[in-house]
């Protein structure tokens, strides 16, 4: 038996299916996966995610810490409760994992980290951390719920007070506050809006029952993963780790190389291999064969040479095939997938698939 | 509660096999196994003509969530896969009984071989798997 979140029992209640995800036994699937994931694409629906680790990070010298520590610039975060994407690299710039940071005041950040990784990540930090004197705070108290959709919002604000709902309503993409005791941000990983609720575990249940109430589904991971796959998201451990760097991640949007004086761990890893130009780069890739991608699938791009599928799945939205793989550079539009044998023909593609419901890619009939 | 039927014979791999009047059997997967998979979204059946062996696998169905394969419960020489479920996978979920895999000829002898549960022991083995 693995580790459970505050919401583990209504989960059984609600008849969902337990996995095992990163030692957590968490829903994938409530009833059918593909009515979880059109319940967030086309309403609401709302995930557990609280098996996530958030971490909060105070001292005088937090900025200046995480500005040595994260592959991304702090230094963008002006407005408190602003939030920031990042990649915490190790020296050869392989990325030990990726994670949200807000800012909330000048000696308080707030981190969000995969479950998967939560024990190297918090070893690791507190290392960086001794020498800035910041204080590193695993906030087990708090569950999360990660409602999403178009109608998101507007069902989750219905939880809060009037004023404080009138407040979660204003906040922008990507910007979270406190609001009535709950850490209300508008943040996600499916490619709609919504928020990310961080809350005390006992608010989690009746949370949850009242999200129910007003036609939010309850969500499985299952459904979580088709939509950030949907959405051209990373899984960590799937799409990159410590082996592999953010340029062949897709992730250079996420490294601040600029300014150069800026310190931080990775660095001259990554300048190495920017020089050199990275070998290897992260697409997307649409199945126009029948079948399913799967992640450790043999990608064939010709000339280029050989890649692999990182993640892979049906698409719900395009009813289709779609994978994220790790191919040579100079792979070409088209390559062929090996799936048990045979080479099915796929086309690559720029992720993101899907974002707030609408199909980006082309599908041909 | 999985539906069982009660004329059809069932394998540990959850696939269920059905005699046909002209001496062929009808494969398929059980409904204990469709709910497990979840939504289908692929099937892939076996070429008339192709020679099985008992728990070869031969065909494959996919849900969102993972590729699994389908083993020949019984030696023989595949007839037909059906051809509907290349389109209409989900037809698997609706009525798992209804959606045959595949049709095969037994070898001689193969059937008194096969490792065949009836419908009240596959009934015991579901409740043993928990």
């Amino acid at each position: 038996m693995g580790r459970q979140t505050p919401l583990f029992k209504l989960h059984q209640e609600l008849g969902a299916r337990i996995v095992d995800f990163g030692g957590w036994d968490m829903p994938v699937q409530y009833s059918s996966q593909i009515g979880e994931h059109r319940a967030v694409r086309r309403g609401a629906g709302v995930c557990d995610v609280s098996h996530m680790c958030v971490v909060d990070l105070k001292g005088a010298r937090v900025r200046a810490f995480l500005q040595h520590l994260l592959a991304n610039d702090v230094a963008k975060l002006k407005v408190p409760g602003k939030a920031l994407y990042s990649c915490m690299l190790n020296e050869h710039g392989g990325v030990l994992d990726d994670l949200i940071v807000y800012f909330l005041t000048e000696s308080w950040f707030r981190a969000v980290v995969n479950a998967g990784t939560r024990d190297k990540d918090l070893a690791w930090i507190r290392r960086q951390a001794a020498s800035f004197s910041v204080e590193v705070i695993e906030r087990d108290d708090l569950a999360m719920l990660a409602i999403q959709g178009p109608e998101a919002r507007a069902k989750a604000a219905q939880l809060l007070k009037p004023a404080d709902a009138a407040a979660a309503l204003a906040l922008e993409p990507f910007v979270g506050r406190e609001l009535g005791g709950w850490f209300v941000a508008r943040t996600g990983y499916t490619g709609e809006d919504g928020f990310e609720i961080m809350m005390p575990a006992a608010d989690a249940v009746p949370a949850w029952r009242r999200l129910n109430d007003l036609g939010v589904a309850s969500c499985g991971l299952g459904a979580r993963d088709t939509l950030r796959l949907e959405a051209g998201m990373n899984l960590y451990g799937n799409d990159m780790d410590e082996n592999t760097h953010p340029f062949e991640s897709g992730l250079a949007w996420t490294v601040a190389m600029e300014p150069q004086e800026r310190d931080f761990i990775g660095r001259a890893a990554l300048a190495a291999i920017r020089k050199g130009g990275s070998p290897k780069k992260l697409v997307g890739l649409l199945l126009e064969d029948r079948g399913v991608l799967r992640s450790h699938q043999r990608v064939l791009a010709g000339e280029a040479g050989e890649g692999e599928t990182t993640s892979g799945t049906f698409s719900p939205t395009l009813e289709r095939s779609i994978a994220l793989a790790r191919v040579p550079a100079a792979a070409g539009e088209r390559v062929q997938v090996d799936i048990r044998g045979k080479l099915l023909n796929a086309r690559v593609v720029k992720p993101p698939f899907v974002r707030n419901g609408k199909t980006l890619i082309k599908v041909s009939p | 509660m999985s539906n069982v039927p009660a004329d059809l014979k069932y394998t540990k791999s959850h696939e269920w096999v059905k005699n046909l009047a002209d001496g062929t059997v009808e494969i398929g997967i059980t409904d204990h196994a469709q709910h497990s998979l979840g939504d289908l979204v692929f099937v892939e059946v076996p070429d008339a003509g192709r020679v099985v062996k008992a728990g070869e696998a031969c065909a494959v169905v996919e849900s969102v969530k993972a590729a699994s394969d389908v083993y020949a419960p019984i030696a023989g020489e595949i007839t037909a896969g059906n051809p509907q479920l290349a389109n209409e996978p989900e037809a698997v979920n609706t009525d798992a009984y209804a959606a045959w895999l595949m049709r095969l000829r037994p070898a001689p002898g193969a059937v008194a071989a096969a490792a065949l549960m009836s419908a009240a022991d596959y009934e015991k083995f579901l409740a043993a798997e928990g």
